[in-house]
């Protein structure tokens, strides 16, 4: 049972007239020191994976290459999220302070954005913020650049390694693993690559040393998080709550009365029903988000909403491999051969097992988390899927 | 050991050179994993996930091809798990792939054909629910056809042409569902950068990728009772052929392949090799004439370095990528249009035949060959110099279709004449080997010495390093040629275009200073041919370039100029070499091509 009562917490954006100072005893510090405080927050990515950050960076700062990079996943794609956008818009020095901070840790001289392409209206500002910052950096006598690159469109470009390809000009197809990016990742040099809103927290645990940040959430799920709450709720938009609650509490606190189910963690989430609000936390130990938080009132059909989700995997697959890119189509026209009684029932167990295919066949986590959603919805609605 | 790891496979323990996959040790136990998008001549892709193997400790299966054996590891290759996930793989291709295999080229020689039938998939459980998709097929190049409908995305085609090839004619586009494998804005194979090598047929695991055959034109031709159809066959052909017909990679057929196109119904049996030996009396006229102009007369309209022109792919790909080298191209035809010029001129007037009566037919390792006798400029005969350029596989397919044992075969002669060769010519069909030919007989002209080298052999210029380079001085000259005393000959041998892009660049640079390159547009040079039997692997390539020497070790005369029939055309009929009639028949030029 959950023992964490639903709290929110003010430290993404906080105010922070103090910014410069924080950055410049920050860089003074020694890489041991930063590590630490790192590794004992215990802050896992906030893009959703939830990797042990200090362990990303402790891996890469021991690469001996020369040449090493530190990049922001602001590819920000998942159905339902909209954190890193407004994290970008208001606390961008934030954002780039992680990244620098990051930077004198393994041992890299450039950083990079990657912007999701539809949020080119981001982009003046950012680089408007970017010269300040840069000049800040000059003036504490950090050698460090950031260079903002942009997305295309594609999905698939915010997993890590298509990433990379995409940095580098190439198609955004994932690569094999391992090698993994602390080793190997844009050009091939070791790369930590951190969601925006992990470089955030990273540099708030220098703000605020590791003590403070450990104090909230739970063993498996330290500090809060921002979530990007949408669907049928009568006060959607950006909250930072602390993990570790349960879904109850959630839905008590933004449900509009009549939630029948939580898709936690975007389409490539999984789907909580009501009946087991009560005893799903919101945390690594429980149910993991990147962020998103979709709720649905009992006017929603989950079978439309499934649809829905097959159908964006469908079109973002990038392609490459064979359960993803064939098993997203399949699973469409099975739920749809099913609903309009082409298929019977039965039909819904053979596309669970492809499903369980997919997950533990596919090459990165797209197609392995296709089951995620399918299998909720599924498990959890099936009268919908048929009738 | 550091440089090992040592890992378990089924309960075996193996111990694999640190670097090495899963697979590779799962080969070393003779343990036989399924795959598909891997390639032993390409990088790893680990798209079609159908080598998948359980890692015990591992939340999902692993791509056995493309994970490195790690100290420790215990994988297992044959659980239900595995299985599942393999026979899914297998199933979600069919379904949206056109299996109608009785119409497919590649029917009982298709990779996914084979693993269907290995998981006795005799129900496409996924087929029926796929809606029909418009699939394009490409038949509007004289080389290749492409057809979507066969094509599972392994993009082992993409990377050949990448990465073998540096060629980039197909590329993957779209995503999701709609992922292709594509071209230039979708144009038509002819209409782009394709060199028609068909190095991507070669490792096509289906029919999406195949030779545009003309076996039905060719038995039509020799049904024909108003025609005489005459044939010749590639150096390379001879010791490739048998891998076709059930024998093993590397042994020669020369007698055999000549047996059967007898037995076929061809009205003479005529052998390529000669015009090779002819090539060399032109090409190294060509060379010592050129160097003259360039080093003595410093004549600076004359090009050096020279390149060979015996590689349709090469030529191709020189013409869309280097057009401003396109004059330091040998203006000598290939081997194969030396042939198909004197086929309809010469050997028409020694046998009292009407050429537009002939129909000349070439078996070539080669899916260029196709493409180069269909240029516009290959008609110096008066009619179309080649009509039919077949592969390899597909005089294989003919043998089958007439019903010949072939390994039982006899071993026969080629006709006369254009029928005569050398040692020299047949190592044409290897790498460094007009490199090695043209030298035996240019320094032999020029010194009236033979080659400094143990019984010919120009070790060198031979092997499978992607480019070779070997220079030899040039002293003790006779006098006519004394202009070139001293001179350090520098020479250059690439094989595969991602090395003529190397050697390119060098030049371009100024960081190479050679004055004859031979490039072949294949791995391996014509052994390894985009019209060669299939498989294609670096083993397979070295065994059927060993053959090819073995060959010419074998051969009574080896050296070109002392082919007798090469003597004899030049006093019946061409005069001498680069002379009139020569530069009339036997020499070409080159067409400038777009870039994308």
């Amino acid at each position: 049972m959950p023992d964490k009562k639903l709290k929110r917490v003010d430290l993404i954006f906080s105010e922070d007239s103090v910014y410069k100072d924080v950055l410049a005893e920050s860089l003074k510090k020694s890489n041991e020191d930063i590590l630490k405080d790192v590794l004992d927050s215990g802050l896992r990515g906030r893009g959703g994976a939830g990797f042990p950050t200090g362990l990303k960076w402790k891996f890469t700062s021991q690469e001996a290459e020369e040449e090493k990079y530190v990049v922001c996943n602001a590819d920000e794609g998942e159905p339902g999220t909209f954190k890193d956008r407004e994290i970008l818009s208001r606390v961008p020095l934030k954002v780039f302070g992680g990244m620098a901070i990051c930077g004198k840790v393994i041992g890299a001289k450039h950083g990079y954005v990657y912007l999701r392409g539809e949020y080119q209206f981001l982009k003046a500002e950012l680089e408007k913020v970017l010269d300040e910052f840069h000049a800040t950096l000059k003036e504490i006598g950090f050698d460090f650049q950031i260079h903002i690159l942009m997305g295309s469109g594609a999905y698939i470009c915010g997993e890590e390694s298509a990433l990379f390809e995409s940095m580098e000009g190439k198609r955004g197809e994932p690569r094999n693993k391992p090698p993994y990016p602390t080793i190997a990742g844009f050009r091939n040099k070791p790369t930590v690559i951190n969601n925006v809103e992990t470089l955030v927290y990273s540099f708030m645990i220098c703000r605020i040393g590791a003590q403070k940040f450990q104090e909230l959430g739970t063993a498996d799920s330290r500090g809060s998080k921002v979530f990007s709450i949408s669907g049928d709720t009568p006060i959607a938009g950006i909250y930072e709550l602390e993990l570790g609650m349960s879904l109850e509490d959630f839905v008590e606190e933004f449900g509009d009365g009549d939630t029948k189910a939580v898709q936690v963690g975007g389409a490539s989430g999984f789907c909580v029903p009501r009946k087991k609000f009560k005893d799903t936390i919101i945390g690594f130990e429980g149910v993991p988000t990147g962020g998103s938080m979709m709720l649905f009132n009992s006017s929603r059909s989950m079978y439309n909403v499934l649809k829905n989700y097959v159908e964006f995997f469908e079109e973002e697959s990038c392609g490459q491999c064979t359960p993803c890119r064939v098993g997203c189509q399949q699973l469409k026209l099975g739920i749809e051969a099913v609903k309009k009684g082409d298929k019977s029932a039965a039909y819904l167990k053979t596309l669970q097992k492809l499903a369980d295919t997919m997950k533990i066949s596919s090459k990165c986590g797209l197609g392995q988390s296709v089951a995620n959603s399918f299998y909720s919805i599924v498990d959890n609605f099936v009268e919908e899927m048929i009738y | 050991m550091a440089n090992t790891v040592n890992l378990k496979i089924d309960g075996i323990d193996v111990s694999v050179e640190a670097g090495k996959t899963v697979l590779d040790a799962a080969k070393e136990l003779n343990i036989h994993i399924p795959t598909l998008c891997y390639h032993e001549d390409l990088c790893v892709a680990g798209n079609c996930r159908v080598c998948v193997v359980e890692q015990e400790g591992a939340r999902n299966l692993v791509a056995s091809c493309a994970m490195p054996a790690q100290e420790g590891m215990i994988i297992h290759t044959n659980t239900h798990k595995v299985r599942n996930a393999r026979r899914h793989v297998v199933e979600l291709l069919l379904s949206e792939h056109n299996a109608d295999c009785t119409k497919c080229y590649k029917n009982k020689n298709c990779e996914l054909q084979d693993l269907a039938s290995e998981m006795v998939i005799n129900e496409h459980m996924f087929t029926d629910l796929v809606p029909i998709k418009n699939y394009t097929k490409d038949q509007q190049s004289p080389s290749i056809i492409k057809d979507d409908s066969r094509c599972i995305r392994c993009q082992r085609c993409v990377r050949t042409c990448s990465e073998l090839q540096h060629v980039s004619a197909l590329g993957v586009a779209y995503k999701g569902d709609h992922m292709k494998i594509s071209t230039f804005f979708e144009n038509p194979m002819y209409d782009v950068v394709c060199t028609n090598c068909g190095q991507c047929v070669n490792r096509c695991p289906t029919g999406a990728l195949i030779e545009k055959n003309y076996i039905d034109q060719v038995w039509d031709a020799i049904y024909d009772k108003d025609k005489h159809v005459i044939v010749q066959t590639a150096p390379a052909t001879r010791i490739a052929l048998g891998e076709d017909l059930g024998m093993e990679p590397g042994e020669i057929v020369t007698g055999k392949m000549a047996a059967s196109l007898r037995r076929l119904g061809f009205d003479s049996v005529l052998d390529t090799d000669f015009t090779a030996d002819l090539t060399i009396m032109e090409e190294g006229t060509e060379l010592l004439t050129r160097l003259k102009k360039a080093l003595v007369d410093k004549d600076s309209s004359v090009k050096v370095p020279m390149f060979t022109s015996c590689s349709p792919g090469w030529i191709k790909f020189i013409e869309h990528q280097y057009p401003e080298y396109l004059e330091n191209l040998s203006t000598c035809k290939s081997p194969q249009q030396m042939f198909g010029a004197l086929a309809k001129t010469y050997y028409a007037q020694k046998k009292g035949l009407d050429p537009s009566k002939i129909v000349s037919v070439s078996i070539m390792p080669c899916t260029a060959k196709k493409f180069e006798a269909a240029r516009p400029e290959m008609r110096d005969s008066g009619y179309q110099d080649v009509d039919l350029g077949i592969t390899t596989r597909e005089l294989a397919v003919m043998i089958k279709q007439a019903g010949m044992d072939f390994e039982k075969l006899p071993d026969e002669g080629f006709d006369s004449i254009m029928g005569d060769s050398t040692g020299a010519a047949v190592i044409f069909g290897a790498t460094g080997g007009v490199m090695e030919a043209a030298l035996r007989t240019a320094y032999e002209l020029i010194t009236g010495r033979e080659v400094p080298f143990e019984n010919l052999d120009i070790t060198p210029v031979r092997g499978m390093e992607g480019v070779r380079e070997a220079s030899i001085k040039l002293e003790g000259l006779l006098p006519e040629w004394s202009f070139l005393e001293g001179v350090e000959l520098k020479t250059a041998v690439a094989h595969g275009l991602t090395n003529a892009h190397q050697i390119m660049e060098a030049i371009k640079k100024g960081e190479a200073n050679y004055h004859f390159v031979e490039v072949m547009g294949c791995p391996g040079g014509c052994i390894g041919g985009g019209g060669q039997p299939i498989p294609t692997t670096p083993e397979i390539r070295k065994k059927r370039a060993e053959a090819i020497y073995r060959e010419d070790t074998g051969m009574k005369i080896r050296k070109s100029h002392e082919n007798p029939e090469v003597a004899q055309i030049y006093k019946e009929f061409l005069g001498e070499p680069l002379g009139h009639k020569s530069h009339e028949l036997l020499h070409t030029h080159y067409t400038k091509r777009k870039r994308h």
